[in-house]
């Protein structure tokens, strides 16, 4: 091992193995987790060449080898808990994306939630054995976030008791369903219903796309790759266009609404369990924010505890980075981010279990609120994590920018969270829906209750949206709950402004909606600082339950830090509001230093709690070992374009150059 | 990562830089202006003119794009300034706007300089197109008689996105000639020139970057054969990532500890042979070959280099500065000072050539997109919007919009600073290095760093497309992200800029104490620290924030404070006993605050002087002075505790700032296409699936989609793996 990397290990004040049981959730846990971990990694089946030097269709092969065996291989693993299912998926997938992944997570839920028995019966035990294969077509070129917009139609023909599927314009053709491009057989296809020359909107239909046997479009059928992306080369995005394409009347999902042979259209009952699917895959990616951000700081603190640069006195030898206070100042809030977005992750978990089980009682009641606040975080932890791997990787310097580093990957793979399953201004601004409606109630007098009831201590009555009289006079900043206090009073005042100036603009526009168009800056801002309220709050309760001494003085300083960085960004929200003076500004920024010289020593254990595999990393600069250099060499020789001693292009481009001038 | 890693530097020197220099820019479009009267009587006339230049109106030649797209086309009918007249400013004179435009028509109705299948390549493809491309290039250049720093091939360079190879030829003659004597400067010049030999610059390590001293690598003299040995002692002495060395080059500038008579002095520059001229294959002793795939910079074979004891003759080192001669005794014979301005004028040619434009892109990509994009409606009733009407749809892009232009301004006065002091430079007066040191290391980091925020920024505003690689937005923010590290990692220069800064401030607060003799003025770009500093802002209703003066001072307040601010804690720590450099690294971080809001303060005062001189074009001057607005109050937003910190603005101050900001963004919002199109980048330069002239988005996606090779070519993994699966059903049949 790197002489640095075990200097930093021994040195640190706690155990690392008892942080990563608070992160797994137990020491059982951990020990199921490995135990799943290693019989991957034990499995040549596993093994495959460094993705980094193949190419797009060796990258999709790849993938489609290792998703089309995982079935088998759980099986024969014996794993079946969803959890288990999930560290399985984790490990032996690449960059955890899987082409026929979209069988088992949308075609197979939505044909059980939608479909009726007949249909279950028909399709459910061919997909689930993977004998078709399954996605879902939802978004259209044009047309993402906007469900009402989009255009394909299904028109109905009782003569032959069939729709006719048609993509009419551009606009309209299916783009992005993962799996699409070359995998699937078959799509559920969200389609615009039209029967009896009248729309009835959106409604879910079984397509065939692919000629079984053959695997060749269908007449009629344009299908195809959506071609390079940023990242997720693994994946076949595909496209999907419809030509007067037919399909039996039995195709569309009828479980709720149905259309008669006649083409008479009967009505849904209810649908409120899609509803609790968003739910569910929102908050499974605040927890995949955590795991991206823990990632990239495992890497850039290991690297900067082995890579030595520069010097602090003239004279003496180049110091680790991490020395360098500049470079904490970059990581360590991360390392904090990080931490702090582990345990909001973990909490939205455990509530959407919770709540799963009331709605499964027939309780709704808590179900607007979680998914307003399922909304926010999501945009919230994945904006910040995009930003913090970009800050990772450029701590790295040049290397980072090598795909060695692993760190490129792990952002372009993250990335699309800010975008995709609800674009984050969206998501803020339907949180920020849900906070304006618990601000009018409180002001009809009614109390609101969860995570919002801090908007219950809103005088009802107040003019000025800041009276500094209101707030109390002083922010111990040695304190999470007094900190946490200030957080909530910047988010009651920013709720509050954007209340206010919502109504403002109100009277003067002529309609509600253009009034929110115009505040919509200021309700985002109001939702962000919701969310960050909700994230200080939720990891200052963590560590009320933290036993180990040594782990919770630790965690106490990287939640100190997470939530004093956050003032320091934000100051002007908290002078503004008269929250906080200038003096406690000033030692905010002094605390901040005081913190970073306080966790250095513990940088690389706390990284290394997080327990990720080198393969999961992906990363030369991040192993464990902490042996760089030798790896970086290694890793550089396999590179495509050292394959041969002299390159082609020198025949045919360089020396003509010298002779042809 | 260290000159090394220069992106393909932009031929441009100060025979390019002098002709876009700021001064020059005004004096120029005068005559413009005269040629834009013309055009004023009618709105359709104009639009006409415009559609009728050459090759950039035209949309890549595909069959529907014939049509502009009526979504756009409605956003060009009225124009509240002539566009011309801002594409003639921003080129610096409409007779470079006709030779860039007379370049382009020849780089983009040639076929082989297409860009058009870069996406759909591997790394290897992309090398190979890459020297293809030069190849072509450089014939074509021989043919039209372009001399090597042209504004010709500057404009070549910028048509093709930087898509070349061999570019470290400019940086290895750039330092040949800063650092070489007569004698070796008249020896390979020419062999570069012709090709003769492919040169490289090979500074960086893999251990080492930005610390020089820190370099590994030897060269030890060895005076009974008069070589040196060039010798690689470790692994991280291995040469890592220079540009064209991997596959390419035939010699390269190597950066080594020079030792000569046992003693060793320090960092040398050597000409060291790498490759055969035969057959290309890498010299005995040498071994060579590219780092791996990385972000982007496909086109360019980033290498390793490890020299064991190679053998090169003593002329071989560079000597203007120093010599080792024939006994092995050395000699200095002068300052290295210049090395420094190579450095800077490196960064300022990276500037203009390479980081700004990748903002401008995005800007043009995310802003015309978000015209045919239509999404949701703002009333029910309504159709759908477009999504540049909504409010925090402009608050993303007006911003990066504001700053492109704000940088453009910003680098070309940094330009016309450099060429006026670089005949002194010349003469050796070095009085002005210092200044244009500190300014090129702060102007570099925070360009790049707001640039790549930027790009960030429209990529994702352009929703799920702006992932897809067709969009073009991909490749712009892998490529201005590693502006952020190479050519000096950002936050070093920060703080070399800091140290300039809390120089200057020590040196003035001497000179203000009663008695001192020292009367030497700040440089001019620090002047204001010395200027008397209001308290408070007077400002009392929003419009008052939207004068120039105004929010110029305001900078400037804050600027003076956090540098004030990070003197006295430097001090404070110093005086508990730390020794400065002890001291200095305790108080980097507020360093760091201090260079950031003077690198914005410049810039905020260099983009409200270049509206000054836009008098003589009115309705250009409103329309950038929005900008203007719009950028300077947007960092005040952004920053607004260090402005509340002191109270020199009240919390009321800032919400009418709040106030000014989004009236400005409804007010730039009827012309955010037409200041797109003022950039003037052609469809093929941009390369993107959305940002089209002609803003036909939805075809183009579709059509480009189709040539991906995944979609032209079989399909494998069904082969091997999807059908051993679906055929478990057939036989169930």
């Amino acid at each position: 091992m790197n002489q640095d990397l075990r200097r930093e290990r021994e040195a640190a004040s706690f155990n690392p193995e008892l942080l990563t049981h608070v992160l797994d959730g137990s020491p059982e846990s951990t020990r199921r987790r490995r135990e799943i971990e290693n019989l991957i990694l034990n499995d040549p089946d596993f093994q495959h060449e460094d993705l980094n030097f193949l190419t797009r269709s060796q990258r999709y092969e790849v993938a489609v080898r290792k998703s089309a065996t995982m079935v088998k291989k759980m099986r024969e693993f014996g794993i079946a808990d969803p959890e288990e299912i999930m560290w399985f998926k984790r490990m032996h997938l690449v960059n955890f994306v899987e082409p026929v992944g979209l069988n088992f997570s949308m075609f197979i839920p939505t044909l059980l939630n939608q479909g009726t028995t007949a249909q279950q019966e028909k399709w459910l035990l061919s997909s689930k054995g993977l004998q078709i294969i399954g996605t879902y077509a939802q978004t259209e070129m044009g047309h993402g976030t906007h469900l009402r917009g989009l255009e394909t139609t299904a028109t109905y023909d009782p003569e032959t008791q069939e729709f006719i599927l048609n993509s009419p314009t551009v606009t309209s053709i299916k783009w992005w369903p993962g799996g699409l491009g070359k995998t699937s057989n078959h799509a559920i296809v969200l389609a615009q219903l039209i029967t009896k020359g009248k729309c009835y909107g959106l409604h879910a239909f079984i397509v065939p796309i692919r000629e079984i046997g053959t695997h060749k479009p269908l007449p009629g059928i344009t299908v195809g790759d959506i071609g390079p992306k940023f990242g997720y080369d693994e994946m076949d995005n595909g496209y999907l266009k419809m030509d007067n394409y037919r399909i039996p009347r039995e195709n569309m999902l009828m479980k709720h609404a149905q259309v008669k042979p006649d083409g008479t259209y009967v009505k849904p009952v209810s649908n409120k369990l899609t509803y609790g699917t968003m739910v569910f895959v929102r908050s499974f990616l605040v927890g995949e924010a955590a795991r991206s951000l823990s990632k990239a700081c495992t890497i850039a603190i290991r690297y900067s505890a082995v890579r030595h640069q520069s010097e602090i006195k003239p004279g003496e030898p180049e110091p680790q980075i991490l020395d360098f206070q500049t470079q904490q100042y970059k990581l360590f809030p991360l390392l904090a981010t990080a931490y702090a977005f582990q345990f909001v992750g973990a909490y939205m978990k455990e509530t959407y279990h919770r709540i799963n089980e009331d709605i499964g009682q027939g309780d709704l009641s808590e179900l607007p609120e979680l998914h307003a606040l399922t909304a926010g975080l999501k945009a919230f932890t994945s904006w910040t994590t995009n930003a913090a791997i970009e800050a990772c990787r450029m701590a790295c310097g040049g290397h980072g920018y090598s795909h060695c580093s692993g760190l490129p990957n792990i952002y372009v793979t993250f990335t699309p969270t800010c975008t995709f399953e609800g674009e984050n201004t969206v998501m803020m601004l339907q949180t920020a829906r849900f906070l304006m409606k618990s601000y009018d109630q409180v002001h009809a007098g009614k109390l609101v209750c969860g995570m919002v009831s801090y908007l219950n201590g809103l005088p009802t009555q107040r003019i000025q949206p800041q009276q500094v009289a209101v707030w109390p006079a002083v922010v111990d900043i040695d304190s999470p709950d007094s900190l946490t206090e200030a957080y909530k009073l910047r988010a009651t005042r920013l709720v509050e402004i954007a209340a206010k100036n919502l109504q403002n603009e109100v009277i003067h526009r002529k309609s509600k909606e253009v009034a929110w168009n115009l505040t919509s800056v200021d309700l985002v801002r109001a939702s962000e600082a919701h969310c960050h309220y909700v994230a200080v709050k939720l990891f200052s309760e963590k560590l009320l339950k933290i036993e180990d001494k040594s782990v919770h003085a630790v965690l106490r300083n990287l939640c100190l830090l997470y939530c004093l960085y956050g003032i320091s960004q934000k100051a002007g929200d908290f002078l503004q509001g008269s929250i906080m003076t200038e003096s406690e500004i000033t030692q905010v920024n002094q605390r901040i230093k005081e913190l970073l010289i306080a966790i250095r020593p513990d940088a690389v254990a706390l990284v290394d709690a997080f327990d990720f595999q080198d393969v999961t990393l992906g990363s030369v600069l991040g192993r464990y070992d902490g042996n760089v250099y030798e790896n970086l060499f290694e890793w550089a020789k396999k590179s495509p374009l050292n394959k041969s001693e002299v390159h082609e292009s020198y025949f045919k481009y360089l020396k003509p150059l010298q002779s042809k001038l | 990562m260290g000159a090394a890693f220069l992106p393909g530097a932009a031929p441009g020197r100060c025979s390019v830089l002098g002709t876009s220099s700021c001064t020059q820019v005004l004096s120029t479009t005068q005559g413009s202006k005269q040629l834009g009267q013309k055009y004023l009587s009618s709105g359709s006339r104009q639009l006409q003119a415009r559609m009728g230049s050459p090759v950039h109106r035209v949309s890549l030649g595909d069959t529907w794009s014939r049509q502009v797209h009526p979504n756009i086309e409605s956003e060009r009918h009225i124009q509240s300034f002539n566009v011309e007249s801002l594409i003639n400013i921003l080129d610096g004179g409409a007779q470079n706007t006709a030779l860039r435009r007379k370049v382009e028509s020849i780089i983009h109705s040639d076929p082989e300089f297409s860009l058009k299948y870069n996406y759909f390549m591997t790394q290897n493809e992309r090398y190979v197109a890459a020297v293809q491309r030069k190849f072509h290039l450089q014939t074509i250049a021989k043919r039209l008689g372009w001399s090597e720093n042209s504004l010709e091939f500057y404009y070549a360079y910028r048509a093709l996105s930087g898509e070349l190879a061999l570019t470290l030829h400019h940086v290895f003659l750039k330092s040949l000639r800063s650092l070489g004597s007569e004698e070796q400067i008249a020896k390979w010049t020419p062999l570069c020139n012709e090709f003769q030999i492919i040169a490289s610059y090979a500074q960086t390590e893999l251990g080492h970057g930005t610390n020089l001293r820190g370099l590994e690598t030897e060269a030890t003299y060895d005076a009974a054969t008069q070589e040196f040995v060039v010798h690689s002692p470790t692994l991280t002495a291995t040469k890592w990532w220079p540009g064209d060395m991997g596959r390419s080059a035939t010699h390269t500038l190597v950066q080594a500890q020079l030792i000569c008579s046992g003693a060793r002095q320090g960092m040398h520059a050597f000409i060291v042979p790498i490759r055969s001229l035969q057959d290309h294959t890498p010299l005995p002793g040498v071994t060579v070959g590219d780092i791996g795939p990385k972000m982007d910079f496909d086109h360019a074979d980033h290498g390793f280099l490890q020299l064991d004891h190679v053998r090169i003759p003593r002329e071989n080192m560079l000597s203007r500065f120093a010599q080792v001669l024939p006994d092995g005794t050395y000699v200095k014979l002068g300052t290295l000072q210049t090395n420094y301005f190579s450095l800077v004028v490196v960064r300022v040619d990276l500037l203009l050539g390479e980081i700004i434009p990748l903002l401008q892109k995005a800007c043009v990509i995310a802003i015309r997109y978000s015209v045919i994009r239509r999404q949701s409606s703002i009333r029910p009733s309504d159709p759908e919007a477009k999504i540049l009407d909504y409010q925090t749809q402009q608050q993303k892009l007006f911003p990066q919009l504001a700053t492109a232009y704000a940088f453009h301004f910003l680098a070309s006065s940094l330009l016309e600073f450099l060429h006026s002091s670089y005949d002194a430079i010349l003469n050796k007066d070095f009085s002005h290095l210092p200044e244009l040191h500190a300014l090129s290391a702060g102007i570099k980091a925070m360009t790049s760093d707001l640039c790549l925020q930027g790009t960030e920024l429209c990529r994702q505003a352009c929703g799920g497309h702006g992932y897809s690689k067709l969009s073009g937005l991909p490749s712009l923010v892998s490529r201005v992200t590693a502006s952020c590290t190479y050519e000096g990692d950002n936050t070093v220069l920060y703080l070399q800029t800091a140290r300039f800064l809390v120089k200057n401030y020590l040196q003035a607060q001497a000179q203000a104490t009663p008695g001192s003799t020292l009367q030497k003025s700040l440089p001019q770009s620090i002047a204001y620290l010395t200027t008397t500093d209001l308290a408070r802002c007077p400002a009392q209703k929003a419009a008052d924030f939207l004068h120039p003066k105004l929010y110029t001072t305001a900078w400037a307040h804050v600027a003076t404070r956090l540098i004030k601010d990070s003197v006295h804690h430097l001090e404070t720590v110093m005086q508990s006993g730390a020794d400065w450099d002890e001291a200095w690294n305790q108080t980097t971080v507020i360093h760091l605050q201090a260079a950031k809001a003077h690198c914005f303060y410049i810039s905020v005062k260099s983009f409200t002087e270049t509206l000054e001189k836009l008098e003589n074009h009115p309705a250009v001057q409103q329309v950038l002075k929005r900008l203007c607005d719009l950028y300077a109050l947007h960092g005040i937003l952004t920053n607004a505790g260090d402005f509340l910190h002191d109270g020199f603005l009240s919390g009321a101050q800032v919400d009418a700032v709040r106030t000014a900001y989004l009236d400005l963004l409804r007010l730039i919002r009827k012309d955010a296409i037409l200041l797109t199109d003022a950039f003037d980048f052609t469809d093929q330069c941009l390369n993107s699936a959305l940002g089209c002239y002609d803003g036909n988005v939805y075809e183009r996606l579709f059509h480009w989609a189709q040539k991906s090779p995944t979609n032209t070519q079989r399909n494998p993994a069904y082969e091997k793996y999807l059908r051993p699966l679906l055929q478990s059903w057939r036989s169930k049949l």
